[in-house]
């Protein structure tokens, strides 16, 4: 056992050493993570909305671009954009090339959000349209107008509905940033691949890699756990100080 | 568009590659997601804490560190253990070795939440009067759990196979020349990278959407009997 172990060294000095640069790794990870999911959400409540009170126009634009967006992996689209770009002189000449789309950060960020935009669409689409209809029937008997009755009424219960689905939705997309690193990116994948190409090693920065990953998707179920507890009371099991019931069928996964 | 068409012949190969990568980890995480489900409704703790285990730590980590951490590191354990005792000399783990066996783990923890939630759909009489009967596990399993279950798993199914297809782009960073791979090298030799990726991004859609249809299709010829609202 032991003569197998030494030939499964895990350095942990060399880990140690170049912590500082996975934190930083966390950091870009993060980064790149929430502002996709904050910008994408933002963009999702329009088209969202648009799907369900089936707009004429709108409602078939955006089900092609959430069709097209969720049909396709986000390591082509992030290509497309990154390296594709590059391929028209019109786009090498204008002002977005030099800010933006030779920069492998922006060209995450605009793949990542257009791809997390497209699966919120989706699902705050589903949450919209499980509106209980006696509360729409409600405002509109009450003379909510449309904007009034969205604000007021369908969007806060629509967003509670909306929490479990979309703590999928985050780790997803925490999972997907990865290919951040296919492009250069210094991601916390892309420090364990420098890790172990700088000192050719085999382990030690993708163990330290999924360690990290792991302890951010588990702090993110935590949260989302306290969220639903708080947003979802309404919908939690009376206590009645007998045992619990046992536990229903899991919710499988709602990315597709 | 001419040249896609000259550089079909690589498109087509990659593609190959791509359907041969995703459905070879689809039947390993098949098999793994029943064993998995059957662990975790077992009566056995220890096989519903291993499957638990398991399903937390793929879940929790992404599949592009797993692939690398398999086709890197288990590369150099493979051979460390052949070494030390003597039972096979160097092997090499290929690409498409590693990413499918490590594809198929990943969402053999999907396909384990997916087939436990629909036997947990199964009315539960129904495995009581198989029992009452005298049915033996296997005879239970085969005419009373798998018929309903496919229903039941039919959607998760769908959803669970859609995601593992698109995955598979993920392998061609290790260097399996896939369709996103033949895409890249042609991109890069002819300088139109714009060109080959939208063909990548085009052949994908169609994959999903053909995956989509016909799953729907099946979905529907199980559910003949059933009355939907």
């Amino acid at each position: 056992m032991e003569n197998l172990l030494s030939y499964i060294p895990l350095d942990l000095s060399l880990i140690a050493g170049n912590f500082d640069r996975f934190l930083y790794g966390v950091w870009t990870t993060l980064n790149l993570t929430f502002l996709a999911l904050a910008l994408g959400g933002v963009l999702a409540i329009p088209m969202a909305l648009a799907r369900a009170a089936r707009h004429p126009v709108w409602n078939p634009v955006v089900w092609s671009y959430t069709y097209v967006f969720r049909g396709t992996p986000l390591l082509v689209q992030t290509y497309l954009i990154y390296y594709g770009a590059g391929q028209f002189k019109a786009v090498r000449n204008s002002w977005l090339w030099d800010p933006i789309l030779s920069s492998a950060w922006w060209c995450a960020l605009i793949a990542f959000t257009l791809n997390t935009a497209a699966y919120t669409t989706e699902l705050l689409r589903g949450a919209i349209v499980d509106t209980p209809k006696g509360e729409v029937e409600a405002a509109i008997a009450t003379g909510h107008s449309y904007a009034a009755r969205m604000r007021r009424i369908v969007l806060p219960s629509a967003f509670r509905r909306a929490i479990p689905a979309y703590s999928n939705e985050v780790i997803f997309m925490l999972h997907g940033s990865v290919v951040a690193s296919t492009i250069t990116l210094q991601d916390i994948l892309g420090v364990g691949r420098w890790l172990n190409g700088r000192y050719y090693l085999a382990y030690e920065g993708f163990v330290t890699a999924a360690l990290l990953y792991f302890v951010i998707v588990f702090a993110i179920t935590r949260v989302f756990r306290a969220l639903e507890r708080r947003y979802l009371r309404h919908l939690a099991p009376r206590e009645t100080g007998m045992r619990p019931a046992p536990k229903t069928v899991a919710k499988s996964m709602e990315h597709s | 568009m001419e040249l896609i068409l000259d550089y079909r012949a690589q498109l087509v190969a990659g593609s190959l590659t791509t359907i041969e990568l995703a459905l070879a980890s689809l039947v390993l995480s098949v098999v793994l997601g029943l064993l998995g489900a059957g662990a975790k409704l077992s009566a056995s703790p220890a096989a519903r804490t291993t499957a638990g285990a398991y399903t937390t730590i793929v879940r929790g980590v992404p599949d592009l560190v797993l692939i690398m951490l398999v086709f890197f590191g288990g590369q150099v354990s493979v051979n460390a253990i052949g070494a030390l005792t003597g039972l096979w000399d160097y092997v090499e783990i290929s690409q498409f070795v590693a990413g499918a066996a490590t594809i198929g783990v990943i969402f053999g923890a999907y396909f384990t939440e997916t087939f436990r939630g629909a036997i947990l759909s199964i009315p539960r009489g129904q495995i009581e009067a198989g029992i009452a009967c005298g049915m033996r596990r296997s005879l239970i399993f085969r005419h009373i759990i798998w018929p309903q279950m496919v229903r039941y798993a039919l959607p998760g199914f769908t959803n669970n196979w859609l995601v593992q297809l698109k995955t598979t782009a993920l392998v061609s960073v290790i260097g399996l020349q896939d369709l996103v791979y033949n895409a890249f090298s042609a991109g890069r030799s002819t300088g139109a990278l714009f060109t080959f990726m939208a063909a990548a991004f085009v052949i994908y859609l169609a994959l999903t959407a053909v995956s989509d249809l016909a799953l729907r299709a099946l979905d529907r010829r199980y559910s003949r009997g059933v009355a939907r609202a």
